[in-house]
This record gives C-alpha cells, structure tokens and sequence, in this order.
C-alpha cells in the first residue's frame, strides 16, 4: 500500500532537533530520520523506546559462562579425567581455579558476538543489502526526517520550513 | 542542546571544518590514486612479506630444525615475535575501548587506525604459534573437538591452551567492534562513490546502513557495551600469554608479577607502533588537522605511564631475585650475571630503550615534536623486542645445571620469517590506508560542535 510522505532535509544537527520536538508537539507522528552521525538525544526526541540490546548480550555472556562451564566439566572431569603434573582432576569446584580463564573467554566470545549478530540482524544489516537512505546526502551532511502527510499539506510544509528545512520533497513511499 | 566544552580544552579537529569537510578529507586518499612513495613503500613490504612467505614453506617443508632452537633453548625468536606481536596488538583495543568508557574525545581521531594496527599485528603473533607446531596440518588439535583417539580431548589446564582462546576471542571480537564502526563510514564513502566499481564494493562492505535513528541508538549501545567487554579482554589477553612464562617452574620466569608487567608492557609498545604509524600516516594522507600535535602528546603521555610501571616492574624484579639470595637467580633476565653475562648487549639494551630514553619524555618539548616522537618509538619498539628475547632466550640460556649453558643465535630462516611478518604488516596496514576511512569520520562529526575548531567557543 501506498501513501504520501513529507521528507525534509536538515543541514544542522541542532536545528533538527528542535524542529523534531515541535513536530511532535504539534501532534505530527515522524516515520523516521535519517542523521550522518549519532545526534545525541535524538531517540528521546523521537519518542523512541531505549534499546534492549545490552540486556540480551548480558543473557549471551551468561550462556556463554554456562557453555564453558559444561565444555570443561564434560571434557576434563567426565569423559576423560586424567592427572595432569600431579593435579588429578576430581571435580570442577577443585579444578575450577585453571578453568577460570577460558570461562571469561567464553563469557566475553559469546556476549560480544551475539550481541553484534542480534545488532545486524535487527537493523537488517548484512552484505548485499541495500541501502535505505532516501538521500545519499544523508550520510555526509544532511538530516532527513521523514513524515506521513496529513490533511492539510501545505501547513504541513510552511511549518515544516518556518523549523529550518532546507528543502522538502513529498513523494509516494511503497 | 549544549556542545559546551570548556575553553581551556584545546580544539580536537582543527582548520574550520565543516561536516561536508570531513567527508571529503577521509574520502580522499580512497578516490585519489597512490603516488610514488606508496608504491615503492608497497613494493619493499611485499618483498619483504614474499621472503617470510619462502622462510615459512621452507621451515614446514623441512622441519623446525632449520631454526637456531637447541635442545636447553627451545624457545627464542618465534615466542620472541609472537609475544611482541600481540603486544603491540594491545593500543588498537585500548584506544578504542578504555579510552570510550573514559570519554576521552581525542580517541575519535586515531583509534580506526589503531584497531586496525591491532588487528593485523595479532595475526601476525597467531602465525608463529601455528608454524612453531611444526606439524601445521596438525594444528587443529588445539580445538576441543571429538577425534580419532577416542576424543583425548585438550588440556584445558594448560596455558597454551588458555592463549589459544585468549587469541581468539581477541581477535574475532577486535575484527567486529571495527567491523561495526566502520558500517557509517563506508555507507558515506558509498553514497560518495562515483566510479560503479566503488559503488559495489563499498555497498557490500557497508550492509546497508542507512543511518536510522533507531540503528544509531543501537549502534552507541553495542559500541559501549563492546567497549565494556573489550576492556577486561584487552587486558586478560596479555595476562594469559605472562601465564605461558609465569605458571613454568624456570627462574625469571616463575614470576607473580608478570600479568600486570606484561599488559602494561603491551600498551606501552602498542603505543608506540601507534605514534610510528600515525606520524606518517597523518603527512601522507592529509589528516594533519584530525590527527593534531595534542593528540601526539597525549599518547606520549600513556606512554610515559605504561613506561613507567614496566620500569617499576624491572626494579622489583631485580631486588627479588636478588633478595632471594637463590644462586639461579643470579642468572636471570634482570640481574648482575645478566647485564656482565655474555647477553648483556641485549639486557643493555632493554634497560636504555624502555627505561633510559623514553624519561626524556617528561620535557614537553620533545613530547610535542613529532620528529622526536617518531624515533621514540622506533626506539621503544625496540627495546620491547629485546624484553621479550631477554625473558626467553637469557632465562633459557642458564639452565640449572651449568653443563647445559648454552647460547642461541639465529639462523637465516628465523630472521627472514620474522622480517617477513614486518612486511606482511606493512603490506596490510598500506593496502588498509588506501582502501578505508581512515578516521572514525561519524564520530568525529559528533564532536565537531564541542571539539571542532570551527564552532568551539560559539554559543549554540
């Protein structure tokens, strides 16, 4: 399904955000902005939820921890004990001391990674997708926002420009 | 929203930039052509890789024996380059990591290079472990996986085994926390492009970012947290390779301090390599107004730090084993048998590169002048090289029996493999200056309000 979008272009980070507070105080919904770098704030401005990344790679250090406490314990107590310089291996607690570091790197492998996977396939970021930025100026020095259009276009517009856009397209999004 | 920064701060990005400025700065040596000087620095490491590539076929061809090893010293130039590979693969981490989690902006201007500095000095480490094997088809066996002898598994007491992982995970979460920092920045060189060939690869390169509001929100999220786990990595990196000296039983080795000594010696040379570097890097590709003198001198100023502890580390060392009073500690690689034995060429120089010259640091003169900054670090690189031969080869050459003293010297293969990864290092460190942004160019633009030359001191 088609509709109409407004997309205005920024030139300055401090500029956006205020025009993104006013739009909304002014009961416009934002589908989305585009920024070259990461304008601080701009999440909170927008009305977006905080990201709940960190406490996933939490639970992923935590598998991670879980996996190499089960890999040693299976590998060097279980399946094959054996008695290593004079250091039998009797159980995991005893032993534990020399497992230790492979523990934390396990803890920091799986965290680290899963969390970056879940970061790239959350954000759709993989090889051989395409860009989604309307306006390749986005990433050099402009900032689009982009808003559905309401009844009355042409408010829309002038108000949207009275809040510094340099530059408004109205397009048909798919 | 306030970018206020106190004046007294001096501007981290200089010659009134604009954001569109930064842009073409960074983009700029990938759409213009090498010049002469590239090229002829290109060739030599490409040779000097090609060398070390013969020396490696020819030692897993024949056998490790065309090395100087000898039956009392089977450790000498490999574990040498290994450790001081992965030494200077420490800034690259610590840059980009502690320094985020301390909000030191100067960061933003150095520490793409420096990671990839780091990311291509730890490949070369990983390759001297893999061909001392000797057996490198062999070299499968350090993962825990079911074989053919009735799944004998790895020895996970072992510190060999602790490094193999250290490594790894060092290396695969270094080449991510790059890999997702450059996503912006190649998605600018991308919509930059011109030429259709550019365009394709910096697309596939950048996965398609966009620069959404809610993938910057996850991107600084997975940035610190990154920075948070990379932290206690970067420095368990270096405790675990002190562990492959510390937990043996042989005098100078068997040493408490080791972890902390190690980790400080790491950032201290990986410092170093940084400033050699950067030094060059910021005349060749024009980046004289991201990387500044300021951000000269604040390393200078980690590297008078670091030094300073790995000089403390030195002194204890000494003391103890002579405090000791143990007869093999006499022979150790700090002590009086050292420095008059017939090594004290080398336990000379470890004292004057590391602890002697770097002092002259304190003069802030020299801390600020890049000529001078420049030899320093050749000179800190090499006595960091000369820590690592003094800890394996003088510690070896005096075994506890005294028909066993021996001495080591090296044979061609041993010096070609080690020049060899020189040039393999080079030759990826040049390749990566013409091919990526250099500069952290997205979060450089962030700073630009506080930071920037051009708004600093301006009321917005």
């Amino acid at each position: 399904m088609s509709h109409k979008i407004i997309r205005a272009l920024f030139d300055d980070d401090d500029v956006l955000m205020d025009a993104v507070k006013n739009v909304r105080a002014n009961g416009h919904e934002i589908e989305e902005v585009y920024t070259p770098f990461p304008v601080h704030g701009l999440d909170k401005a927008m009305g977006l939820k905080d990201t709940r990344i960190a406490i996933a790679a939490f639970i992923y250090g935590l598998i991670g921890l879980g996996f190499a406490t089960w890999m040693m314990n299976y590998m060097m107590i279980e399946d094959w004990p054996q008695n290593i310089g004079g250091k039998p291996s009797f159980s995991y607690a005893e032993n534990m001391p020399a497992f230790v570091p492979i523990m934390f790197e396990m803890t920091v492998y799986f965290a680290a990674h899963l969390m970056v996977l879940t970061f790239y396939m959350r954000s759709k970021l993989w090889p051989f997708q395409k860009a989604g930025n309307p306006d390749p100026r986005t990433t050099d020095d402009k900032f689009l926002m982009e808003l559905p259009v309401s009844e009355n276009e042409d408010a829309l517009v002038s108000f949207l420009k009275e809040n510094g856009a340099i530059e408004i397209n109205i397009v048909d999004k798919h | 929203m306030s970018h206020y920064e106190a004046p007294i701060r001096k501007p981290l990005i200089l010659g009134n930039k604009t954001y569109h400025d930064v842009s073409v700065d960074i983009s700029k040596p990938i759409f213009g052509k090498a010049n002469k000087l590239w090229w002829f620095a290109f060739t030599v490491a490409l040779l000097a890789f090609l060398w070390g590539v013969g020396a490696i076929v020819y030692t897993i061809g024949t056998g490790i024996g065309v090395w100087g090893l000898n039956n009392k010293i089977n450790w000498a130039w490999d574990i040498t380059n290994f450790v001081w590979w992965v030494g200077i693969g420490h800034a690259g981490t610590l840059i980009s990591a502690v320094l985020l989690l301390f909000r030191q902006k100067w960061r933003m201007g150095i520490n793409r290079s420096a990671e990839a500095m780091t990311i291509f000095a730890v490949f070369q480490a990983g390759l001297f472990p893999l061909i001392h094997m000797g057996r490198i088809w062999n070299g499968y066996w350090v993962m825990p996986i079911p074989n053919q002898f009735g799944s004998l598994w790895t020895n996970f007491n072992s510190p060999l085994l602790w490094d193999v992982f250290a490594i790894s995970t060092y290396l695969s979460v270094s080449v991510v926390f790059w890999w997702t920092g450059l996503l912006p920045d190649f998605a600018m060189i991308r919509d930059r492009a011109t030429k259709p060939f550019h365009k394709k690869i910096y697309s596939l390169v950048s996965f398609g970012w966009s620069g959404k509001a809610k993938d910057w929100q996850r991107f600084e999220e997975v940035s610190l947290v990154l920075a948070g786990l990379a932290t206690p990595l970067v420095l368990s990196v270096h405790t675990i390779v002190s562990f492959d000296f510390a937990t043996s039983v042989i005098p100078g080795w068997h040493s408490t301090v080791y972890p902390p000594y190690f980790v400080a010696g790491a950032v201290f040379s990986g410092f170093a390599m940084v400033q050699t570097l950067l030094i060059i890097m910021r005349k060749v590709s024009g980046l004289e107004d991201y990387i500044t003198r300021d951000h000269i001198e604040n390393m200078n100023k980690v590297i008078l730090v670091t030094g300073g502890i790995v000089a403390i580390a030195y002194l204890s060392e000494f003391f103890v084993g002579w405090y000791s009073g143990s007869s093999y500690e006499d022979f150790t690689y700090l002590s009086i048998g050292a420095a008059t034995g017939p090594y004290w060429w080398a336990f000379w120089a470890l004292i004057l590169c590391n602890s002697v010259f770097p002092q002259l640091l304190w003069i802030k003169k020299f801390r600020r002048s890049f000529v001078f900054s420049f030899f320093m670090s050749i000179i800190i690189n090499i006595g960091m090289w000369f820590e690592r031969f003094d800890i394996i080869v003088i510690n070896l050459s005096r075994g506890h029996l005294p028909s066993t003293w021996t001495q080591f010297s090296p044979t061609y293969v041993d010096i070609a493999i080690y020049i060899g990864t020189i040039g393999f290092f080079f030759v990826l460190f040049l390749l990566y200056a013409r091919t990526f942004p250099v500069v952290a160019q997205a979060e450089i633009k962030s700073i630009m309000k506080s930071s920037g030359d051009r708004y600093k001191g301006k009321k917005h």
